[in-house]
């Protein structure tokens, strides 16, 4: 069989230490004799010693005699290279594969490259940081254009809408988020009940219980609660997708094809998070409020039936609909700024996990602000009068 | 170097490897002795580049052993299983540069990582490196992503010597190198080894690096090496695996 060509060994270990001969230096009738191995892998043990060695006195200038130097490698040959100020001794014997060592370190330009770019002071920082706010606001604007003539395209050509990447785009940043959301929200209408019961019956007011977490759950936390969640959850996981796309050029392989990328990559992911995220404001505000009402029959002795009569009156229909369009726009945002940040990522590692950091912050930031719009113009809507 | 002293710098003993219940080697035997340019070839699939993977103990084996310089990599302590990795350089198929990084940092990391280097010495190291894979000083500035596929892969063999290894291990060296710097890779690499007496162990392709470089030739098939001798004798013999890579050579020839 050929496999026996291949030699066997047997178990001896060779130490492998004592083969490498230590580098050594000495000074003989005013010349410099190197011997040994000067391997970087030799010098490191002695390291300190011979560079002490080699830089006390002004050697340079001494005759250098290489010839017993079993091995010189090149991190040995800078170190010699340094000694001689950068130039070649006056005398040196040295064996042709070892010059061949030195002369390449001869070759490299000494001041090679060091320049480092330079930092930058407070202003052209304070600069940086208003043209990226512009670039990114442009970048937010476009890809908002890109997706409205993309629609525009996909009403002309409903054959070429990506329906099967929509549902796959639904069910996991819906349907997977089911129970994240639902726990979130039932620990936070147990939380919220319970507080505000310490508070209610100290004054003898514990049927505003009702009111008060009807109307802040369903017009407020849900939808807040929920975007935070899918804002970690989904927005972060497509920025993510889109940006390693980029690294690894999958995206450049669809265009490649004839395939839009904004059609089918990041079309799917608006659409789907901006039609998901109401429902999941719902069912997170369903369960927000059965933990409420549960915590609020334990603590006040309001029984589900009645909790759930009065809620009817207690919150106006326009509070339902105030909290599913919140839903409705958060989702938008966040699955927008997602795909911005998620385009932006440069093909290496650091940009991605920057960019992921941003699309989050940028995106719950985003939604607390338009939050704030939302309370202000919708002031006047579903407040019951009392 | 080679033949004077039988040291075996890699030595694979029975060696089997199953990754995912399929078994990409078994009873795998192989020695590479101190010195020795050795090219691995073998067809797509065939296990090299995990072969590769074995040397390096980014896989265990699941049977059989690996012994680098003499050690069990595997069974070694964390301290010597570092100093053992320290003695070889690997070029990566695909480069494997630190993305974060640029090509500078790339280079300067690994003689950093000895954390006894001054920084005018590590700098003039990597100046030197980047020189010897025939790349700028100016490209030293580059993040990884802007460079050429060519440059990439110079990249990181300058990075792959950065340690000044004994034992190299290339993973298709002048795979998307234009001829030219695949002949000036060969020669470059086959001044080193004459200067550091270095080991090579390569995985390649090209039948011009091949006949350029290696001393011996491995062949991989059948989960195992059907054939090991040098040069000369492995093309000499009848493998229909190598008589492609012969018709290849011949090609070029006329």
């Amino acid at each position: 069989m050929e496999a026996d060509r291949t030699r066997v060994a047997g178990d001896e270990s060779f130490p492998e230490e004592a083969c490498l001969s230590a580098p050594r230096l000495q000074i003989a009738s005013g010349k410099v004799v190197m011997s040994g191995e000067w391997t970087l892998a030799a010098l490191l043990p002695e390291l300190r010693q011979l560079q002490d060695e080699l830089a006390a006195g002004d050697r340079a200038d001494l005759p250098w005699d290489l010839s017993a130097v079993e091995r010189l490698d090149s991190a040995a040959a800078v170190l010699l290279w340094r000694t001689w100020n950068d130039r070649w001794p006056a005398e040196l014997s040295v064996s042709d594969t070892c010059r061949h060592a030195l002369e390449r370190v001869a070759a490299v330009p000494a001041g090679a490259g060091s320049g480092k770019e330079a930092g930058h002071g407070l202003i052209e920082r304070i600069g940086y940081l208003v043209l990226g706010g512009i670039d990114n606001g442009r970048g937010l604007v476009s890809l908002y254009g890109q997706m409205l003539l993309d629609l525009w395209h996909l009403v002309r050509h409903p054959s070429e809408m990506p329906w099967k990447e929509v549902a796959a785009n639904i069910y996991k940043s819906g349907a997977l988020a089911l129970p994240v959301t639902g726990l979130v929200g039932f620990l936070i209408g147990v939380t919220i009940s319970y507080l505000s019961a310490l508070q209610l019956r100290s004054v003898g007011a514990d049927l505003f219980i009702i009111n008060i977490l009807g109307i802040s759950i369903i017009r407020e936390l849900g939808p807040v609660l929920v975007a935070v969640l899918v804002a970690g959850r989904s927005g972060s996981a497509m920025t993510a997708q889109i940006g390693v796309m980029r690294v690894t050029e999958e995206i450049d392989a669809l265009s490649a094809m004839g395939i839009s990328r904004s059609v089918r990559v990041i079309l799917p992911k608006l659409l789907a998070l901006t039609v998901v995220m109401p429902l999941l404001v719902l069912w997170a505000s369903a369960i927000a409020l059965i933990g409420g009402m549960l915590s609020a029959m334990v603590q006040l002795d309001i029984s589900p039936i009645y909790f759930f009569e009065n809620l009817q009156r207690a919150v106006p229909v326009a509070n339902l609909v105030i909290g599913l369009s919140k839903g409705l726009v958060f989702g938008f945002i966040i699955a927008w700024v997602a795909c911005h940040f998620g385009l932006r990522v440069k093909p290496n590692t650091e940009s991605l996990s920057a960019n992921t950091t941003t699309s989050v912050v940028t995106a719950i930031t985003l939604v607390i602000l338009v939050d704030a719009v939302f309370a202000i113009a919708t002031r006047d809507m579903g407040i019951p009068q009392l | 170097m080679s033949g004077t002293d039988q040291q075996a710098v890699v030595e694979m003993h029975g060696l089997s490897t199953r990754i995912g219940g399929r078994l990409v080697h078994r009873d795998l035997e192989l020695r590479v002795e101190r010195g020795q340019v050795v090219g691995l070839v073998g067809g797509s699939g065939s296990g090299k580049t995990t072969l590769l993977r074995q040397i390096l103990g980014l896989l265990k084996p699941a049977a059989g052993s690996v012994r680098l310089f003499g050690q069990d990599l595997g069974a070694a302590p964390q301290g010597s299983q570092t100093a053992i990795l320290r003695r070889l350089g690997m070029l990566f198929q695909g480069g494997a540069l630190f993305s974060a990084l640029p090509v500078f940092d790339n280079i300067a990391f690994p003689l950093r990582e000895l954390k006894r280097l001054d920084a005018d010495w590590i700098r003039r190291l990597v100046y030197l490196k980047l020189e010897l894979v025939e790349m700028e000083a100016a490209h030293g500035r580059l993040m990884p992503a802007e460079l050429s596929g060519g440059m990439v892969k110079r990249v990181a063999l300058a990075r792959a010597l950065a340690l000044e290894p004994e034992l190299l291990l290339l993973d298709e060296p002048t795979a998307g190198l234009d001829p030219d710097r695949s002949r000036s890779f060969v020669k470059l690499l086959g001044q080193l080894q004459g200067e550091l007496g270095l080991t090579v162990i390569m995985v390649t392709h090209d039948p011009e690096t091949l006949a350029g470089l290696a001393t011996h030739i491995a062949v991989l098939a059948d989960q195992h090496i059907v054939k090991f001798g040098t040069t000369e004798e492995v093309m000499a013999g009848d493998h229909p695996f190598l008589a492609g890579f012969k018709d290849a050579d011949k090609s070029r020839l006329l």
